[in-house]
This record gives structure tokens, sequence and C-alpha cells, in this order.
């Protein structure tokens, strides 16, 4: 048994299958948990009603009742061509938004036909190079009327500008469009490792377009303040809740810097987690990260608007939790883990398709994905009422150690003096890479069971039908760069390069220029590579 | 080898996947098994990689991809390491390699291939028993 003290009445009748249950989070789980528990809990400061402070219940009144959460599939592949399909594929089957994977090139800002970029165009996510991309890649979808998640960091700018640019050749405003750009840099420094600049002109880019958006783009989310990537490089759900709250609160710290009312950014920040497998834990992480957030945005930073205490978040499920071994049953881990990310209340929902842990998903795999959540929304009837599991000790009792745990680490992070000198020490990689060295330890002594990997194992060929990404797309995305620069105003294109470099040596918001240099189909590996003149470039330490 | 000398690994991440999780974690293993593990962190170039390689001299290099980029990456690397007269060095890798790739990169003398699911002793055994030298 565990230290815990129980009483003698709770005392378990037989030996249990093991010695110590412990969640993800390494946290010591008991065999029943009752009011002694939660002694201390008070109904309207702990919980509230759902859509009012602190928001653990929900961040909004009605919840699903009132409108389903957005059925949101990452998806990108290609050429932006291939990718725009997929799309149109998605919609026609329901999907509510979209949602853009992009080619590790763009995401490092480096041109197709770059040295760098070898084997990998097209590989993880679309291709994207100068606006033309981004033109043929929402062709025939109505950029007004869609909201558009894309997952873009160290370039979430320049692909912002040409979201803007490619909206209003198709006659919108950007007053009209709504989406989010991820535009984390600092989990990039943490976990992701996609960075470009060092920390601090990234941070810049950051409150520029937060300012730039605040103005221009008032529907625009920007910054999706993501753990999912925290999570997938090997944290535990107690660190995937502090480190991504930490970068929150960091980016609100930087932009009140910057001049700005809180109350007018901090309602177009949004989050992103993880949802792994430990189904309760899960459930009360998104729980608690409502509440912690809604506190310290209202006591430490004086927000007033209920949009700027309620934390809304999308979901996506754990792609590291998925096998390779038998990967049909990874459909079942998935479901697993949508249910939580429902209960726990998210607001945009991504689950991962059975075959990732092989390939990039095939149409098939995807559409069962989408499937899932369609069941949990319109079968499972888990929708039809606001956080079911309110008020079960243990929910409470691990809801509020969840909020204890991030707020220990919340300590430690001031101590280094915020998060950027933290990240500059290693704490976080340390913190990541020791987590995940004791999980798979774990799994390996089979004190964690995964099926089908430590246990229950069948050796049986893999049959699976894989998506595979042909190397002629890596030629046609060049051919179409060429296309591009044989086309465009090549002194149009370098006088808006000669103004953006000049405005990164001053303190200007650079975002209109961007946004002028996108317009003449600037590549955004020119654009980048202006920017590096300036700004430089980041190099970690490889801590492990 | 002499028993007295540490085994000595080079674990690395060709391409611009980011991707370093299993790396480390592997890394650390190899270290825990008492090899000597050099750690390239990520965004290495075949270039970069082979430069290492020529002055670390290690007994084993580990690859870790799982970005797609194997099959142009994995063979430029082995080409400009025999262009340099390297033949010595076990060369396996890790991550997302399908099936049907496998005989390819094995023509171009890649060894080892561990994706999701391999347990680190497995790896630790492989680099122990196939070393060429």
């Amino acid at each position: 048994m565990t230290e815990i003290d129980e009483n003698k009445t709770l005392k378990p009748v037989k030996e249990e299958r093991k010695e110590k249950f412990r969640n993800l989070s390494n946290i010591d789980i008991k065999r029943l948990y009752s009011p002694e528990d939660i002694k201390d809990f008070n109904y309207a400061m702990d919980l509230g009603e759902p859509g009012k402070y602190p928001y653990t219940r929900g961040a909004y009144k009605n919840m699903y009742r009132g409108r389903l959460w957005t059925m949101r599939q990452f998806a990108g592949f290609g050429t932006a061509q291939q990718t725009n399909e997929r799309y149109k594929f998605l919609l026609e089957h329901g999907q509510t938004g979209l949602s853009v994977a992009f080619s590790l090139h763009t995401i490092y800002g480096f041109e197709a036909d770059s040295d760098k970029a070898l084997g990998e165009v097209g590989k993880e996510g679309v291709s994207i190079d100068t606006l033309k991309d981004m033109e043929t890649l929402f062709s025939g979808i109505d950029l007004s009327r869609i909201s558009t998640s894309m997952t873009i960091n160290g370039p979430a700018s320049i692909l912002l500008a040409m979201y803007i640019v490619a909206a209003e050749k198709q006659g919108h405003t950007p007053d009209k469009l709504r989406g989010t750009i991820q535009n984390d840099i600092l989990k990039e420094y943490i976990a992701q490792k996609s960075w470009i600049f060092p920390p601090e002109p990234s941070m810049r880019l950051i409150v520029d377009t937060i300012e730039y958006c605040t103005k221009y783009v008032p529907q625009w989310y920007t910054i999706s303040i993501s753990g999912y990537h925290i999570r997938e490089a090997g944290s535990t759900a107690v660190q995937e809740l502090a480190f991504t709250l930490a970068d929150g609160f960091a980016y609100v710290e930087s932009a009140m810097e910057r001049g700005l009312d809180v109350d007018d950014f901090a309602p177009r920040l949004s989050f992103f987690f993880n949802s792994h497998n430990n189904f309760f834990e899960e459930v009360c992480k998104y729980r608690a990260a409502r509440r912690i957030w809604a506190k310290r945005m209202k006591n430490k930073y004086g927000a007033k608007q209920p949009e700027s205490l309620r934390l809304r978040f999308h979901t996506q499920t754990a792609g590291v939790s998925l096998t390779a071994q038998e990967p049909e049953n990874n459909i079942v881990r998935v479901t697993l883990q949508g249910l939580a990310a429902v209960l726990g209340g998210t607001q945009s929902l991504h689950t991962n398709s059975f075959d990732e842990a092989l390939c990039l998903p095939t149409e098939k795999a995807v559409k069962i994905a989408l499937r899932t959540q369609q069941i949990i929304a319109h079968e499972s009837g888990v929708a039809d009422t606001v956080d079911p599991l309110a008020g079960s000790y243990y929910v409470e009792w691990l809801t509020n150690k969840m909020e204890e745990e991030a707020e220990a680490y919340f300590d430690k992070i001031e101590q280094f003096g915020g998060v950027i000198p933290a990240i500059k020490a290693n704490f976080f990689q340390k913190e990541i890479a020791n987590a995940s060295y004791k999980y798979q330890k774990d799994i390996e002594a089979r004190e964690r069971i995964i099926v089908g990997v430590n246990d229950f194992q069948l050796r049986e060929p893999c049959s699976t039908p894989l998506l595979k990404i042909d190397e002629e797309v890596a030629k046609e995305q060049v051919k179409l760069l060429h296309n591009v620069k044989n086309k465009r105003n090549e002194e149009k294109v370098k006088d808006t390069l000669r103004k953006l470099k000049e405005i990164a040596q001053g303190t200007e918001n650079l975002m209109p220029f961007i946004i002028n240099a996108v317009r003449e189909y600037a590549s955004i590996g020119e654009i980048i590579s202006t920017l590096k003149e300036v700004f430089g470039t980041y190099i970690e330490d490889s801590v492990f | 080898m002499s028993e007295s000398r540490k085994i000595k690994v080079l674990v690395t991440k060709p391409g611009l996947d980011g991707h370093d999780r299993g790396a480390k974690v592997l890394a650390r293993a190899l270290r825990d098994a008492g090899m000597e593990v050099i750690y390239t962190g990520i965004h290495q170039t075949p270039d970069d990689i082979v430069n290492t390689i020529i002055q670390e001299d290690p007994d084993a290099v580990m690859l870790s991809m799982l970005s797609g980029a194997h099959n142009a990456l994995c063979p430029v690397i082995m080409e400009k390491l025999k262009a340099n007269g390297i033949d010595d060095v076990l060369v396996g890798v890790g991550g997302i390699i399908p099936d049907e790739d496998k005989p390819l990169l094995k023509k171009h003398g890649l060894q080892g291939f561990y994706g999701p699911g391999t347990e680190l002793k497995e790896i630790v055994e492989f680099v122990k028993n196939n070393l060429k030298r």
C-alpha cells in the first residue's frame, strides 16, 4: 500500500494487483476518494457555474448544448493542390474547421530547392513557398465562412500575411477572417524545436502579430499556447499544464510591456493541449488549466473582461500513444482520449488516425478518426450536460492536486527569472528528458502496460495500407516556385525586402511590411533570410 | 575491439525533423549501458554527420528519423562515408521507416531498423553485437 493515510474502514480486503497505482504524472492514486479528500471544497469559489469565474466547469454556460466543439482534423501533405483536395474531402464529410500542417522546409523558412529541404518537401505537411501556394491551398474554399488553424511558429507572421492577402484576393477584408496561428515560439525552444530566431526577436514578432490582429484582424486567435508538443516530447501531464500556462503568462507580460491593454488582446489568446491515455488525469488537467488561468489573469494581470479570463482550448489526442503494433487498437485509444477532451470541455478537437505510427494518415483512417468524434458527439450522450464529472471526490481532488503541482512549477520558473532564462538554463528541456526516460523505463519494466507492445503481443505482420509521398512532389514544388519567381516583379520584391530589413532594425511593427513583401510574391525563404540578417539564428545545447 | 575501451556511439538526427524524444531516450540508454555517447542534436545535414563521424571516429552511428526523409538522406550519408573511406562503422536507424523502404536502405549498408515500441535493450544489444571493429 501507499503511505497515504486511510482509515480502517477503507482498508482493502485483499491484496491489490500492484503495490502502487500512479497516473502518468506519477501522482499516487488511492483506492477510494471521499469527502475527506476535498474538505475545503467550496462550490462557488472552486468551481463556479460554467461560463463564470473561475471557469473550472467550462468556458461557456451551455457548452455543447449550445454548440458542439469544432471537429478540426490537422491535415497537410504534398503540394497545395493535393492538400486542397484533402480539405474538400474533409469538409464534405462534415468537418467544421480547417487545420493546416506545413512541410518542414516551410516551418523553418527554407525554399523547396534549398539543400536543407532535401527529402522533406511535402512529407510532414503541405509545402508552401509563396502566396501563390496559399491561393491554391484555399482555392474553392470561402475564407469568410470557415475558420482555419495554422500550425506555424517561426514564420507565423508570414503565413498569416499570406492568408490575409489570399482572402483579400477572394474579396474578403481581414475583419471577416476567423482562425488561429500557433505562433507559440516558447514551446519550440522547450520541446518542438522548430525555432528560427533567438527568443527575444521571436517574442517581438509575436507581439507584432498580437498588436496587428487586435487592430485589423479582430476575430483571429493570435497565439495557440501549446502544451501538445511539450507532452509529445515526453513531459508528464502536470508538466504540460505548468509549462504551457507559464508560457501563456510570459506572452501576456510581453504584450503588456509593449503597452497593450490586457483586455484588448487576452480574449484572442487560446490554448492547445494533448489528450493522453490516463482518462481522469486528462479531464482534471483541463479543468485545472481553466481555473489557474482565470485566477492569474484576474489577480496578477488585472484583466476584467470575462473573455480575458476564459481559457479556451483545442485538443489533439496523443500521437505518441499510438502504437505501430496492431494499429487498429489505436482507434480505441483515440476514442478514450477524445472522450476525455470532451469531458474536459474542449472547444475543438483533432482525433488522430490509427495509422499515424506508420505513415501520414490515409483517407480511410482520417474518416474513422472524424467519425469517432461524431459518435462521441451524437451517440454517447456525454455532450448533453455540462461538466458531468464535477463533484466526484476523485475528480475534484485530482483537479486540486494538479493545480497545486503546477503552482510549484511556476515558483521554480520564477526562481530562474522567468520562462526565457529557464529555457536558456535548459530547465524545461531537462525536466522533459527525465520524464520521457522514466516513462520508457517504466514500460520496459512492465510497470506500465501498453497493449500489444509490452503485453498481449501478437507478432503478426502489419498489413495496414500506407500513404506515401512521392519524391516527385519536391520537383513539382520547385517548378511552382520557379514559375512564380519568373513572373513576379523582381524590383518590387527587392524593395519590399529592403524595407522589411530596415524596419526589423528598428522597433516598428513588422506585420504591414511582411504583408507588402508577401503581396509581391516574395517567398517565405526570402523573407526569413532577410530577417535572419538582422535577428540571427538560435542554436541550442542538446541535453539528454 | 578490446574490452577496456568503451564503445563509442554517435546518435544523430538528419534533416529538419525536430522530434528528438526517441534520440534522447536512446542516447541515455546507451550511456547507461556503459557506452560513450555523443548526441549531435537536431537539423544535421549529411555533410554535418559525415564530418562529425570523421572527427569523432565512433564505432556505431544511430540515425533517428521520423519525417519520411530517410530514403533521400540515408543513401547520401552512406555514399559520403564510402567516399571518405569509412567502412567499419555500424549504422542503424530508428523512427518511422516503412518495411518496404528497408531493402533500399540495407543495400546502402544500413543494418538495424528500430520503429515505435522497440525496447531500448534491443538496440543496446544490436550495437554490442554488430560492431565492425
